[in-house]
C-alpha cells in the first residue's frame, strides 16, 4: 500500500547540511497500524512529512497506492493530500472556528456542497465523540477533545491513510490511552492505514502492528511489536524496550540486592505470549528445593499478545539452582542470570 | 445652554465640517484597508520561508513601506501635491486630502497587517496545505480569519490617527474641523471654536475607539 525507497533528506545549512533522514526503507500495509519511534532528533517528523509532500525528499520516492508522491505536479499533490489525513501533537486548529466549522474545513477544500458537508461533520463528531460541542471554539476545549477535532477532521476527506506526528504527546496518560483506543476504533472500523510517530513505547505496544525504530536518519530495526520486544537487537530498541518494561529504579535495586544475596542467582526471566499467563513460578517451587524470591515483575500487554519479565532471586544447592533454570528454560521462558548491573 | 457656551459657533458650519472629516476619514479608510491588507498579504507571504518566498519583491516592499511611512505627514503632504493636482485635479478641499491620507497610512497598516499575520501558527497553515489547500483558500480562509482580531484593532488604531491627520489637513486647506478650528477659531480668535472642534474630534476618537474595541473582542475567540 505504502512504499519508502531509498529515501534521504538533507536540509542545506550555511555552516554544514543536516542529513535528518539518510536511505529509509519501508513496506506499510493497507490496514495497518506502523508505528515509528525514536529520540528527539531522529528524523522521524521529517520523514513522516514526506509521506504527504509537506517536505520533498531529496532522493528516493514514496509510493501510496502505487502512486509516488514525490513526482507529483502540484495540483495532483493537493488531490493526493485530500486523501491523506494528518494530525499533529499541538491539534494546531483554526482557533476562529467552532468544531464544526474546522471540521469542514477540509470538506470546503474538496469542494462538498453544503447539505453533504453538514451530514459528514455530524457523522465525524459522532464517530470522534464530540456530540454537544459542535459549537465550542477550540479555546474552550481541553486537549483530549481538540485532538478528537484534529482526528475528524483529519478522517473528513474520508482518507485511506492518517499521519499521526506525536498525536499524544502533549496529553496527560488518561487522555493519551483514550486518544490511542480511538485511533485502534476508526482502524477498525474504516480499515484505515496509520502510520504514527512517538517518542514512547508506550504508544507502540498499546496499539501498533509493526514498529520501526529510527536512530540518527535511519530505520535500525523494524518487525512486528512482539518480535520487536521478544528479541530487540540495538541498543537504542532495548532502551525503548526498557522504557516500558523495567522499572526506572530496576539497576539500582539488582545492585544492592546481587550485595545482600551472597548465595544463590538473580535471575530476569521472559515470559512471551501465552507462558505470560501460567502459573510457572508456583510450579517450580513445587519442583524444586529452592527458595524463590520475587523481587520485580511487570507484564506488558501488546496487541499481539502479553510481554511478561520478572526479576527473581533463587537460592538452594547449586544443583538444584541449575535444575530449576533447566525447567525454566524446557517452558519457552527467557532466562538470563544477572551477574553484575 | 450650548449657545451661552459656545457663542461663535455657527452651528450649520460645524456640522458641515463634521462631515467633511467624517468624509475625509471614511474615504480614505477603505482605501488603506484594502491597500494595507493587500501589502501586509504581501511582505508576509514574501517573506523568508513563506508561501510565496522572495526576497526581492520582499525587499522591494518592505523598502516603500518603510520610506512613506518615515517621511512627518505634514512633508507627504506637500511632496504629494503635484500628484494630487494630477489625480483629484484640485490641491484645496476635502477630496484634495485623500491620496496624501491613503499614502501616509497605508504604509503604517500594512505593517501592523504583517505582524499580525505572523503571529499566526505556522503549523496552522501546515495543517491547511496537509489538506490540499491551494494558496487562495489558505489566504481568504486560514491567514485573513485568523489574523482578523490583528487586522480590526490595527485598523482602529490607524482611522484614530487618520482623524489626527484629517485635522492636520485641514490646517493646509482641506477642509474639516481641523480647517474650522484654525481658521474660525484660531485665526479669528475664537477660542470656543477650536474648543467646539476639538471636543467633536474627540467624541470621533472615543466613539471608533469604543467600536473598534467592541468589534476585536467580539471576534477574538483565542
Ligand atoms: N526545516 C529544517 N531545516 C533545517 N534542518 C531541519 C529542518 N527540519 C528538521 N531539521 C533537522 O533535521 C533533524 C531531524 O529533525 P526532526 O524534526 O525530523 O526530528 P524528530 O525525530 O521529529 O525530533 P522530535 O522528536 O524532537 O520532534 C534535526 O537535526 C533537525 O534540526
Ligand atoms: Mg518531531
Amino acid at each position: 500500500m505504502i512504499s519508502v525507497q531509498h529515501v534521504k533528506k538533507i536540509f542545506p545549512a550555511k555552516s554544514e547540511e543536516v542529513v535528518a533522514v539518510k536511505d529509509v526503507n519501508l513496506e506499510i500495509k493497507e490496514g495497518e497500524i506502523f508505528g515509528i519511534i525514536g529520540y528527539s532528533g531522529a528524523g522521524k517528523s521529517t520523514l513522516i512529512r514526506m509521506f504527504n509532500g509537506l517536505e520533498m525528499p531529496t532522493e528516493g520516492s514514496i509510493y501510496i497506492e502505487g502512486k509516488d508522491i514525490t513526482r507529483m505536479k502540484e495540483s495532483k499533490l493537493r488531490l493526493a493530500r485530500q486523501e491523506i489525513g494528518m494530525i499533529f501533537q499541538h491539534f494546531h486548529l483554526l482557533w476562529s472556528r467552532t468544531v464544526y466549522g474546522n471540521i469542514a474545513f477540509p470538506l470546503e477544500i474538496a469542494g462538498i456542497p453544503k447539505k453533504e458537508r453538514d451530514e459528514r461533520v455530524r457523522e465525524l463528531i459522532q464517530l470522534v465523540g464530540l456530540e454537544g460541542k459542535e459549537n465550542a471554539y477550540p479555546s474552550e476545549l481541553s486537549g483530549g477533545q481538540k485532538q478528537r477535532v484534529g482526528i475528524a477532521r483529519a478522517l473528513a476527506n474520508k482518507p485511506k491513510v492518517l499521519l499521526s506526528d506525536e498525536a499524544t504527546s502533549a496529553l496527560d496518560p488518561d487522555t493519551t490511552d483514550a486518544i490511542l483506543d480511538l485511533l485502534v476504533d476508526i482502524n477498525k472500523k474504516l480499515g484505515l492505514t496509520i502510520i504514527l510517530i512517538t517518542h514512547e513505547m508506550h504508544v507502540i505496544k498499546k496499539i501498533c502492528h509493526r514498529v520501526a525504530v529510527m536512530e540518527k536518519g535511519k530505520i535500525v530495526e523494524t518487525g512486528p511489536v512482539l518480535e520487536v520486544f521478544k528479541h530487540p537487537e540495538q541498543p537504542v530498541t532495548k532502551r525503548f524496550v526498557g522504557q516500558v518494561t523495567d522499572a526506572e529504579d530496576m539497576k539500582e535495586t539488582v545492585g544492592r540486592l546481587l550485595e545482600k544475596y551472597q548465595s544463590g542467582k538473580i535471575v530476569k526471566l521472559t515470559f512471551v505470549g501465552e507462558v505470560a499467563e501460567e502459573p510457572i513460578i508456583s510450579t517450580l517451587i513445587q519442583k524444586q528445593l529452592i527458595v524463590v524470591n520475587i523481587l520485580h515483575g511487570n507484564i506488558s500487554h501488546t496487541r499481539h499478545g502479553a510481554y511478561g519479565t520478572l526479576f527473581i532471586h533463587m537460592d538452594g544447592k547449586e544443583e538444584e539452582v541449575r535444575n530449576a533454570i533447566q525447567f525454566l528454560l524446557s517452558r519457552q521462558i527467557g532466562v538470563e542470570v544477572i551477574e553484575h548491573v | 445652554m450650548f449657545e451661552q457656551l459656545f457663542p461663535n459657533v455657527d452651528w450649520e458650519k460645524a456640522w458641515e465640517k463634521t462631515v467633511e472629516t467624517l468624509y475625509m476619514t471614511g474615504i480614505s479608510l477603505i482605501w488603506i484597508f484594502f491597500i494595507g491588507v493587500l501589502l501586509g498579504l504581501l511582505l508576509f507571504l514574501t517573506s523568508k520561508d513563506n508561501l510565496w518566498e522572495n526576497m526581492i519583491i520582499h525587499g522591494f516592499v518592505a523598502s516603500i513601506v518603510n520610506i512613506f511611512r518615515s517621511i512627518p505627514f505634514v512633508i507627504l503632504i506637500v511632496l504629494l501635491l503635484p500628484f494630487t493636482k494630477i489625480i483629484v485635479g484640485t490641491i484645496i478641499g476635502k477630496e484634495a486630502a485623500i491620496p496624501a491620507l491613503i499614502i501616509g497610512s497605508a504604509p503604517f497598516y500594512a505593517r501592523m497587517v504583517e505582524i499580525g499575520l505572523r503571529e499566526i501558527d505556522k503549523g496552522v497553515i501546515e495543517a491547511a496545505q496537509a489538506m490540499g489547500a491551494k494558496t487562495s483558500t489558505i489566504i481568504f480562509k486560514v491567514l485573513l480569519p485568523e489574523s482578523m482580531p490583528a487586522i480590526v484593532s490595527g485598523i482602529t488604531v490607524t482611522a484614530i490617527a487618520l482623524v489626527g491627520y484629517t485635522a492636520i489637513a485641514g490646517v493646509i486647506g482641506a477642509g474639516g474641523l481641523g480647517d474650522y478650528a484654525y481658521l474660525d477659531g484660531f485665526s479669528r480668535n475664537n477660542n470656543d471654536v477650536t474648543l467646539f472642534a476639538t471636543l467633536v474630534i474627540l467624541l470621533i476618537v472615543f466613539i471608533i475607539q469604543f467600536t473598534g474595541d467592541y468589534i476585536t473582542k467580539k471576534i477574538d475567540k483565542r
